[in-house]
């Protein structure tokens, strides 16, 4: 069902929830089960904590659009007590959501019965005092802010900011930022509008905060830039402190140049001194120190460079991949077509192909490497480029913050998978 | 995907021995030969307008209105209109509105 299709997958900060958010709007939260004493070799797997749906299908009346319920992003604060705090975005709108555990009921009230009708208070004659009683646990999800109506254009973005305090939202040509405490006004940190919509030449993709500095953000262009901007600098930064890009080679410019150069997704390392970036062909790690360059490029499938004319035709060439650290930052990861994903150790530079599927895993088996045959000979287990299925794309991953345990979108099935201990 | 045979013409045949047989330029090519109308910017402002405005636009009367007004001014036929477009110099007819889908419960809840 198109509902179905998972849209964003995020880990909060201690691994021990998993929330995933759909088309459709729903989110669904994974807990993470406690090692069963009975085998410990095991890890505890992922199972449903809570679900919800968190927006609705709206309408534009003023330009007559539709307002996607699809959930683009989800983002976790930080748990500073008992319930779990998370952000999730549509197009339009970004709510705070809170989701706490009820396991006690107050049960003796003075004034209703048991199944909650109301007592007549004439009939009253005594006074008691409720008493709490266990009941079986209870996960409730509430709307505690909605931040609404500060942006024109779709959103991509959102991330929480180190402070704790405030966050950024970005949409194809703005910034904000916001304050959580406070819904009805936002600052505009980034404008990229020009003043003539003919002369648009980029837009923004992605944004991030930097995971220590809370002065220091990110943004992302459909050019293959990055700007890195510092809010100590002034209140509008139109003016990057720093610019990345990548010199290009003109001999080699095509037409389809540009669109495969857009940067679909940018994460800082959780040390905070790289970033990595996913265009369409590739993922590139950055020394946040060095702009000329990337340190290190990983080809995700460089196969497809001789099939980007088809690419283009069927609309896939703006298929948007996002990419993920491990707790470490030693390892990265990103998605591909025909259910396939991509992992790179950046110290031994060795890289491993895998596939989400049914049919290619059982549940508890090791993963199989797959390998897609580029010259004209397929050898044995491989699949050639064109028996992918280019509509089996992964496009979300999240990996534990703390474990090898990942996370894996593929359409409408959400595949766990963890290193096996020993 | 189909793998579709194409007889390079002369000049595709001269522009992939003159490059350094770039793949992404015999991929150009092919592009040129099948939409020989396709824009010389490429990821201008046409490809970004239509990103900017994702998703299906629906009836408006005011841009209806427009449009027939539009229409009984220009005497000569109109430029062949994307069919992204649905409002605009186009008057939309009820077979280029997207229907509506109904939401359920998630079947990753269980």
């Amino acid at each position: 069902m198109v509902s179905d299709i998972i849209s964003t997958v995020e880990f909060n900060y201690s691994g021990e929830l998993l929330a995933t958010g759909d088309k459709g709007g729903r989110v669904v939260i994974f807990q993470h089960e406690q090692e069963s004493k009975n085998r410990p070799h095991l890890r505890g797997e992922y199972n449903v904590y809570s679900t919800f749906q968190s927006h609705e299908p709206e309408f534009d009346y003023l330009k007559s659009l539709e307002i996607e319920e699809k959930i683009n992003k989800i983002r976790w604060l930080q748990q500073q007590n008992a319930a779990h705090f998370l952000l999730s975005t549509n197009d339009k709108t970004i709510k705070l959501w809170k989701i706490s555990e009820r396991d006690k009921r107050a049960e003796g009230y003075n004034l209703k019965d048991e199944d909650g009708r109301l007592r007549d208070p004439f009939r009253i004659t005594s006074l008691r005092v409720p008493v709490l009683m266990p009941m079986d646990l209870m996960v409730e999800a509430s709307p505690r802010r909605i931040f609404a109506n500060a942006h024109t254009y779709h959103i991509n973005s959102i991330s929480v900011n180190s402070d704790h305090e405030t966050y950024l939202s970005a949409d194809d040509l703005r910034i904000n930022l916001w304050h959580l405490e406070i819904t009805d006004r936002s600052f505009n940190i980034v404008d990229i509008k020009p003043a003539n919509m003919e002369e648009l030449t980029e837009v923004i993709t992605a944004a991030e905060c930097h995971p220590h500095q809370c002065n220091v953000f990110v943004y992302s262009s459909s050019k293959g830039t990055i700007r890195l901007c510092d809010m100590r600098a002034g209140a509008l930064c139109d003016r990057h402190s720093k610019f990345f890009e990548e010199p290009e080679d003109p001999s080699s410019r095509s037409f389809f140049s540009e669109i495969i150069s857009s940067i679909s997704d940018v994460k800082f390392s959780h040390s905070g001194r790289y970033m990595m970036t996913r265009d369409y062909l590739s993922v590139k790690v950055w020394d946040l120190n060095m702009e000329n360059r990337p340190v290190e490029t990983y080809q995700v499938h460089e196969y497809l460079r001789s099939k980007l004319c088809s690419l283009y035709e069927n609309d896939c060439i703006f298929d948007k991949f996002e990419c993920c650290w491990n707790g470490s930052d030693s390892a990265i990861m990103t998605g591909s077509y025909n259910n396939f994903f991509r992992m790179f150790d950046r110290n031994t530079r060795r890289d491993i192909t895998l596939e989400a599927s049914r049919e290619s895993s059982k549940p508890r088996a090791t993963l199989k490497p797959r390998k897609v045959s580029t010259g004209g000979k397929r050898k044995k287990d491989e699949i050639s480029v064109d028996s992918l299925d280019f509509n089996k794309k992964i496009l979300h991953t999240a990996w534990h913050p703390k474990d090898n345990v990942i996370a894996v979108a593929a359409t409408n099935n959400l595949y766990i998978f963890q290193d096996k201990i020993n | 995907m189909s793998a579709e045979e194409e007889t390079m013409s002369v000049e595709e045949q001269q522009e992939v021995n003159d490059t350094v047989v770039s793949p992404e330029k015999v991929e150009e090519a092919k592009l040129k030969a099948r939409y020989p109308g396709l824009g010389a910017k490429p990821g201008g402002s046409d490809l970004l307008r239509k990103r900017l405005q994702k998703g299906p636009k629906y009836f408006d009367s005011g841009d209806y209105n427009m449009a027939k007004a539009k229409m009984k001014n220009k005497s000569l036929p109109l430029a062949p209109v994307e069919k992204t477009e649905i409002t605009g110099g186009h008057i939309p007819t009820p077979q280029d509105l997207p229907q509506r889908k109904t939401v359920l419960a998630s079947k990753l809840a269980g």
